[in-house]
């Protein structure tokens, strides 16, 4: 309890010198966009409130469980019955109105601020769509799609370009929090939402799911990568041309028709076009696999064509029944997908 | 009212002997202790099982990347853990108290209705062994899952037969519909008890604290268990019937799950809490040796957080796509809440205020209360401002901050009920000193567990995580919140061992061991099946005052 309060107390000061050592790469105390922003300044402003009330209310507290407790020199009497006070309970009735009413209004200003805020001419516009358990990142106005792995341009006083998520849901429930860039939003089906982030800085933004949504929720991991301008166009035009298949891949670009995998997996430019796991398109363009299980390595690649359960137990892909060689060949076809 | 009679038992047990007798003594009995024994004895049991489920899950995530669970297993624990927690400790426990305190408190000889008692005793029971049958039955035919793994608030459509298959989900839904047939049962009894049982003299303004609690508790549940009951019918009609309730594809919508949830979800912590508020306005002034500071403005600031819960259901829904309006509208009902628990806890402080405190167990239990009440208030004003919930809504915050107020505050005042009328339930007292041993114990346990468990959620991580990766600053938050866990143990092991002994050979309590003024005091420990002999006439708020006090009597002041 004691150690509660002063976290209330040293908590503002503490966290939010997060950019120098950072103390966690999800702390929602060292906020990088408005949204976060706006909620790091309300927050602060009623952890300052709290704390008075929580100074006030501890302090009469010790004090009567100190003063008032019977001593052993004490007579059997009782002590002065008193039945209420009017005047006192009125005033700490009218008190904790006025707070309330201060706290309404600040949060009533925030939530319409980042909830109704104007979309500008030339936001970035993602759809994103939850799955059990990944993430799709649909590039309409580029026209191609990714996954779990989300890239927006840097938005700053130069050229504000925040970006826009329009949130939908492929299966069941699930939750956008990506703390240091806003608060978190639903994925439900048919039931679409958004929300948006202006990130100020360059930099890798981590999150993940935080709306409970089945047996590898907890691997259902985000990677926001926010990017120069010219680095996010640059990204946009690699991630628009379809794939290039490298002759020696032959064999296994085969083998990811004749072992179905194109039933679940899109390879822009050849007849893969199934819908039910991430586009592999640019696979070798990401950092991670099993949307952030683990790097993308050569190694986790083929351990998790072989069976995904190794390092995510309840992912939908099945283990693949291949050969030594047809593993090879097939983790070789899909490490030529750059 | 006072010429109302025995209640006759169910069974004729004269002719059996031994063992026996005694067995269908209590499956038989219709009096309202025995029922109310039941249902607390009950309610320990469960706790010790989601205790150890609680267990596991800290083994779990102690570490990062622990492989000591699998997710599947991992996610049926919290699933249980939650569900038996809720409806099958917490509510039967306080339905227990209620049940054995409330004829007693109003001089009556029973409930108004024994023999419905008696069923929603049984329906209760029942429907969480039914619950836990699922780890024997609920693969079905296609062996997918055992018990029920879809959280305590089984959002949709992770409900549907596409996503549970098995019959785990279905024992979850019709254990839960049998319980809340117990609890509406119980709390229509209640509510009848409360306003026509009450012995002569005693109005509605001389009601002792607890049993107006009751009285609002039973309102709330009969308002509140049904929209849940409703909602498990239309997802059972789903599962089997071909409805679609909250099935998108054919226009169904999910979200209104989440509705029917919460307006039940939200005033059960309300169903549960204010009971407790009844123990604390109790146990408070005996142990101060004060009258309760303001009794009109407790009873309006109660009924009031009952009309206002059943207002503020939408706050575990800031991050659903509400609109601003709708957000503002759940931020302003939630944060009024504040203001009638304000006045309960100043009140509390004013009755110890000028008083001489006598600090035995009862009175120590009262006091963390008190404290780790007023850190929960203050970090549910926190929740209730949408924006910040949207950064800490489905956090580990949110699980420290409903974990300081299950624990923190209903079973603290649940422990401070168990030393205040244990003595008066089987006539012994509890030692003293395993009673304060037991409260050091758990309060460090406590702490090193739920005020810890804060961090890692201002930090990122979100609930319901079966592993989490290095790195992202979380593990030594955990490992601490994992070591809490023991001393909780430890506390709780105190705490049985005490109450074991003491029912052995612990010292004779007498009629009035604590020199307390309600009624259950003015009878013999344990109270005879017929309560008090007499049918009393009481004059004020407190009786046994009025009889130890003639020179300075309550009703000169009422």
């Amino acid at each position: 309890m004691l150690s509660l309060a002063a976290f209330a107390f040293l908590a503002p000061s503490v966290l939010a010198q997060a950019h120098s050592a950072p103390l966690s790469p999800t702390n929602i105390f060292s906020p990088d966009s408005t949204p976060a922003h706006s909620i790091f300044r309300l927050s602060i402003f009623e952890l300052e409130v709290e704390g008075a009330i929580f100074v006030v209310v501890f302090s009469l507290l010790v004090y009567s469980v100190g003063k008032f407790r019977q001593r052993k020199h004490d007579d059997d009497s009782e002590p002065a019955q008193i039945y209420g006070s009017n005047q006192m309970e009125l005033a700490w009735t009218v008190l904790p109105v006025l707070i309330v009413v201060v706290l309404f209004l600040t949060t009533a200003q925030v939530i319409h601020r980042v909830q109704d805020a104007k979309r500008p001419p030339g936001a970035i516009e993602v759809t994103v769509v939850g799955h059990q358990f990944w993430w799709e990142y649909r590039y309409t106005q580029y026209g191609f799609t990714t996954a779990n792995e989300l890239h927006v341009p840097v938005s700053d006083a130069e050229r504000t370009t925040p970006t826009y998520l329009a949130l939908l849901s492929a299966d069941v429930d699930h939750s956008f929090w990506v703390p240091r860039l806003a608060g978190k939003t639903d994925l439900i089906p048919n039931h679409p939402n958004s929300m948006w982030i202006d990130p100020q800085e360059e930099g890798i933004f981590l999150g993940q799911c935080s709306q409970y949504c089945g047996t590898q929720h907890a691997k259902m991991l985000q990677r926001v990568y926010v990017q120069s301008r010219a680095d996010f166009d640059r990204w946009v035009q690699e991630q628009k041309q379809p794939a290039v298949v490298d002759p020696s891949a032959a064999a296994g670009a085969a083998l990811f028709i004749a072992k179905a995998c194109f039933a679940c997996h899109t390879i822009q430019g050849t007849m893969a076009h199934g819908v039910v796991g991430p586009d592999l398109t640019h696979v070798m363009s990401r950092d991670t696999i099993g949307s952030g299980a683990v790097p993308n390595t050569p190694e986790n690649l083929r351990k998790w064509i072989r069976n995904p359960g190794t390092f995510k137990p309840g992912s939908l892909m099945p283990a693949q029944d291949l050969t030594d060689t047809e593993l090879e060949q097939l983790a070789g076809y899909l490490q030529t997908l750059r | 009212m006072a010429t109302q009679t025995l209640p006759p038992s169910a069974v004729p047990v004269a002719h059996k002997s031994g063992a026996l007798r005694t067995i269908l003594e209590w499956m038989g009995t219709a009096d309202h202790k025995k029922i109310g024994l039941m249902y607390i004895v009950y309610a320990v049991l469960f706790l010790v099982v989601m205790g150890i489920e609680a267990i596991l899950m800290r083994i779990q995530l102690a570490h990062a990347n622990s492989t000591f669970l699998s997710p599947q297993v991992f996610n049926r624990l919290f699933t249980m853990h939650g569900t038996t927690g809720v409806f099958f400790v917490a509510m039967p426990i306080l339905v227990g108290f209620g049940n054995y305190l409330v004829p007693l408190m109003i001089g009556a000889r029973d409930m108004a209705f024994p023999r419905l008692n008696a069923f929603s005793f049984w329906v209760t029971a029942f429907s969480g062994f039914l619950l836990y049958g699922s780890f024997f039955a609920g693969g079905g035919f296609s062996q997918a899952g055992i018990a029920p793994d879809v959280g305590w608030f089984a959002y949709a459509p992770l409900t549907a037969p596409a996503f549970s298959p098995g019959h785990s989900t279905d024992y979850w839904t019709l254990s839960i519909m049998l319980a809340g047939v117990g609890s509406i049962a119980g709390a229509a009894n209640m509510i009848a008890t409360v306003i026509g049982m009450r012995c002569p003299g005693m109005t509605m303004s001389r009601l002792p604290l607890f049993a107006w609690m009751n009285l609002v508790m039973g309102g709330l549940i009969l308002v509140t268990i049904s929209p849940l009951t409703a909602a498990q019918l239309m997802l059972m009609g789903d599962r089997y019937l071909g409805s679609h309730f909250f099935d998108v594809a054919a226009g169904g919508s999910v979200v209104m799950w989440m509705h029917f949830f919460w307006i039940f979800g939200h005033p059960e912590v309300y169903v549960l809490i204010i009971p407790c508020f009844g123990f604390i306005s109790e146990i408070v002034p005996v142990f101060s040796r004060k009258a309760m500071f303001g009794y009109p403005a407790m009873v309006a600031a109660s009924v009031g957080i009952g009309f206002v819960s059943l207002g503020v259901w939408a706050h575990h829904m800031f991050t659903v796509g509400m609109p601003s309006y709708g957000n503002a509208f759940f931020v302003l009902t939630t944060m009024v809440v504040a203001v009638p628990t304000g006045i309960k806890i100043f009140n509390w402080l004013a009755t110890m205020w000028g008083g001489k405190i006598r600090f035995d167990a009862p009175m120590l239990f009262c006091t963390g209360f008190l404290f780790q009440f007023l850190i929960a208030g203050l970090t549910g004003i926190m929740l209730a401002t949408a924006p910040f919930d949207w950064q800490l809504g489905n956090s580990y915050f949110v699980v420290a901050h409903f974990h300081y107020v299950i624990v923190g505050g209903i079973l603290f005042s649940i422990f401070a009920a168990f030393y205040y009328w244990f003595p008066k339930m089987t006539g012994r007292m509890l030692s003293e000193t395993l009673g304060k041993w037991h409260f050091w114990v758990f309060l460090i346990g406590f702490h090193l567990t739920f005020d810890f468990l804060h961090i890692p959620g201002l930090l990122g991580m979100p609930r319901r995580v079966y592993t989490y990766d290095a790195g992202r600053g979380w593990e030594t938050w955990n490992f601490i919140a994992s070591i809490g866990t023991i001393f909780q143990v430890i506390g709780i092991l105190i705490f049985v061992y005490n109450m074991i002994q003491a029912y052995i050979q612990g010292p004779v309590a007498g009629n009035d061991p604590w020199d307390a003024w309600t009624l259950e005091w003015a009878t013999t420990s344990p109270p005879p099946e017929y309560n008090l002999a007499r049918i009393p006439e009481v004059r004020s708020r407190r009786p046994l005052w009025d009889i130890k006090h003639p020179e300075d009597p309550d009703w000169k002041y009422e």
